[in-house]
């Protein structure tokens, strides 16, 4: 019953579009025709008509949210009294704040970095075997595990039990096989960090993976050939040929890690939820805003700064585009 | 100054085989041509001699030493694509010193290369710009400086200057062929383009399903073709190719009957045992317009594609239409009835079994 409401629900929505669409095209004909004046303002017209729906959930969803946070940052635990700028000045001194940032750094250098790296490397040499698809469906699959459940996979590969018990953790169990002590790996501080990390790259290679494929079918095989009567080692053709030839490439999937990993809070959440100073950005936000009685008012401040940390990537990312278009 | 010489090569990719049992020498300093129809084997050829393609069975050696396992650049040799296959990235400079920085020579000297290849190819003020900024001559031009400016003792080149427009193709044509005489090294050059063969070759290899149909001097091939395969591969428009009756022969005469009437053709044929079917082959231009009272046969005008220079004339023949070649002022419209005076002392017969010459 309740896909049924769910299916009707979406229907009615489409065909009400459908009609307001095809119904206001045709009042904007009939009155076009009618009068000279409006006609010149038919064309304007009719583009608001078109655009209006889109950037009217746009503005609900996107825009607006975006100037409350702002709003709310300046304003107390419920919103109701304005604080100016304390806010701001409790999250520079507040030592949480600044792990967080710390950690995002890490986080932001260490990621993305590695995802494409692995992704780009590992799709160079999955070509050169005949089990190269097989490796290829198996480092992509991660992707398609939402970031609790990889979380949860992953507590079971730093798992600790005490001395003397047994370790049902995989890497406690290659530890102790090892004769060595057993590690609470989750609560080692700075390492701990490199952990979680560890699963954001096991996941996110593969989307480079697949993408970095691709693309390295649209190199022509002559080129790679005429490197190869020039003299270059394979190596050589990786480092001067095929990077190169990749660069747009590898500059897209750089950003899309590098926004996601800015927003990383599931693998945080489940494995050690901030504890053990692995806090980050929206991870303390989530804990400002929800937790402990909630307080908008940081938790804005949090969330902004969140915002103010994407935007760099994303213009720099507009902007290179751009001037690929030009050329 | 190196000699390409290759025995008993094979080739198959799986079952397929597309080389079979493939023997050649190709002389130092000579520009020899591969030659052949799509699929014929030749890229793989050339690709097998680059080292970019590994050998099933036989011997390739380079100037007297075996290179079978010798990696593309350890047998000093250079190619030139279809493609260009420039590296995008890289300035023009670059892309022509790529392989000289590999081979680790001073910075000077590659500078001077550079500059010698680009002023003999007239590429001097590109040498600062990407290869997209160059149209396809310009970087057709930069392949082969690349190729150049390594000195090779071989130069490959597959199919270079397919990708090029009509007027262009003529112009660097001219200029390979100006630059072999330069250069003075072996190259090595595969086309699909009988014109191309014929024009810049010193020695053109004709090659069907990975074997040699014939090997020799473009005129040699032109006049004297072994088989029907490279009659109608040499030469545009093709030899004409008739169906015929083996009626008698003689020391010195061979009678023959085709198009509907006996002709005497004064040909010496040793072999005594000749089929009754014959393929009896003559090319366009040594058919000629007849008068009323001296022709050998007559037929319909079809199709007439008018060059200028010269006129091909399609008429309508038994199986196949026949062109023969006339003058370009000629008035002749579709539809015509013509008399057509055949040239009997340049045909040639062929097996019409094995489809090989008769001699």
């Amino acid at each position: 019953m309740t896909i049924f409401s769910l299916a009707l629900t979406v229907l009615i929505g489409i065909l009400v579009f459908v009609l307001f669409f095809h119904i206001s095209n045709i009042l904007l004909d009939y009155f076009g025709k009618r009068s000279s004046k409006i006609f010149k303002l038919e064309n304007s017209f009719r583009v608001v008509i078109f655009i209006a729906p889109a950037f009217i959930i746009l503005f609900v969803f996107i825009i607006y949210p975006v100037f409350e946070t702002i709003r709310l940052s300046f304003y107390d635990k419920i919103g109701r009294e304005f604080l100016g700028w304390s806010n701001y000045a409790w999250a520079i001194k507040d030592p949480d704040f600044r792990r967080s940032i710390l950690n995002n750094f890490g986080w932001l250098l260490i990621v993305p970095t590695l995802s494409t790296f692995f992704g780009l490397v590992i799709a160079n040499l999955a070509d050169r075997i005949w089990w190269g698809t097989i490796a290829k469906s198996i480092v992509f699959m991660p992707m398609a595990i939402s970031f609790v459940g990889a979380g949860v996979i992953w507590k079971f590969i730093y798992d600790y039990r005490g001395p003397g018990q047994e370790q049902i953790g995989l890497l406690n169990a290659i530890v102790v096989a090892f004769g060595f002590e057993p590690q609470a790996w989750l609560t080692i501080p700075i390492w701990n960090n490199l952990f979680l990390m560890a699963i954001m790259i096991w996941i996110q290679t593969g989307l480079a993976l697949v993408i970095f494929s691709a693309a390295l079918r649209s190199i022509p095989s002559e080129t790679l050939d005429a490197a190869r009567i020039d003299g270059a080692s394979e190596l050589k053709i990786f480092w001067s040929i095929i990077i190169p030839y990749l660069q747009q490439t590898i500059l897209v999937i750089w950003t899309i890690i590098t926004i996601l990993v800015l927003k990383v809070f599931d693998i945080i959440y489940a494995m050690t939820n901030g504890q053990w100073q692995t806090e980050v950005l929206a991870n303390l936000m989530y804990d400002w805003m929800f937790r402990g009685g909630g307080d908008s008012g940081r938790g804005s401040v949090l969330a902004f700064c969140i915002m103010i940390g994407v935007i760099p990537i994303l213009g720099w990312n507009l902007y290179q585009h751009r001037k690929d278009q030009k050329i | 100054m190196a000699d390409i010489s290759i025995e008993n090569l094979n080739k198959s990719y799986g079952k397929t085989q597309v080389i079979r049992d493939f023997s050649l020498n190709i002389k130092s300093q000579s520009f020899t041509t591969l030659v052949g129809p799509s699929g014929c084997g030749k890229s793989t050829l050339l690709r097998m001699i680059a080292g970019l393609e590994i050998i099933t069975s036989g011997n390739i050696s380079i100037d007297g030493s075996l290179v079978n396992d010798l990696s593309p650049k350890e047998r000093n040799i250079a190619m030139v694509f279809q493609s260009y296959a420039l590296y995008p990235h890289m300035t023009v400079f670059d892309n022509m010193a790529f392989g000289l920085k590999l081979e680790k020579r001073p910075k000077e000297e590659i500078q001077d290369r550079v500059q010698e290849a680009a002023r003999i190819l007239q590429i001097e003020q590109y040498l600062q710009r990407k290869p997209k900024q160059l149209s396809g001559g310009q970087r057709q031009r930069v392949a082969i400086g690349r190729a150049i400016t390594r000195k090779p003792k071989v130069f490959l080149f597959d199919e270079p200057l397919s990708n090029l427009d009509a007027a262009l193709r003529v112009q660097m044509r001219i200029e390979l062929a100006k630059l072999h005489e330069h250069l003075d090294t072996t190259m090595v050059y595969v086309t699909h383009d009988q014109t191309e063969a014929m024009t810049l070759s010193s020695e053109i290899v004709v090659l069907d399903q990975g074997e040699i149909s014939q090997q020799g001097e473009p005129l040699d091939l032109y006049n004297k073709p072994n088989n029907t395969f490279v009659a109608g591969f040499i030469g545009s428009p093709k030899m004409n190719l008739i169906p015929a009756k083996f009626l008698s022969n003689s020391s010195n005469q061979v009678e023959i009957n085709t198009l509907g009437s006996n002709f005497t053709l004064p040909k010496k044929l040793k072999d005594k045992n000749i089929d009754a079917e014959l393929i009896f082959g003559i090319r366009p231009e040594d058919m000629h317009l007849g008068s009323d009272n001296d022709y050998h046969w007559q037929s319909k005008v079809f199709v007439t594609e008018k060059l200028g220079s010269s006129t091909f004339i399609y008429l309508e023949g038994e199986k196949e239409p026949i062109v023969i070649e006339v003058t370009g002022d000629a008035t002749i419209k579709v539809g015509d009835l013509v008399k057509i005076k055949l040239d009997l002392e340049k045909t040639h017969l062929f097996n019409s079994q094995n489809l090989s010459i008769l001699e």
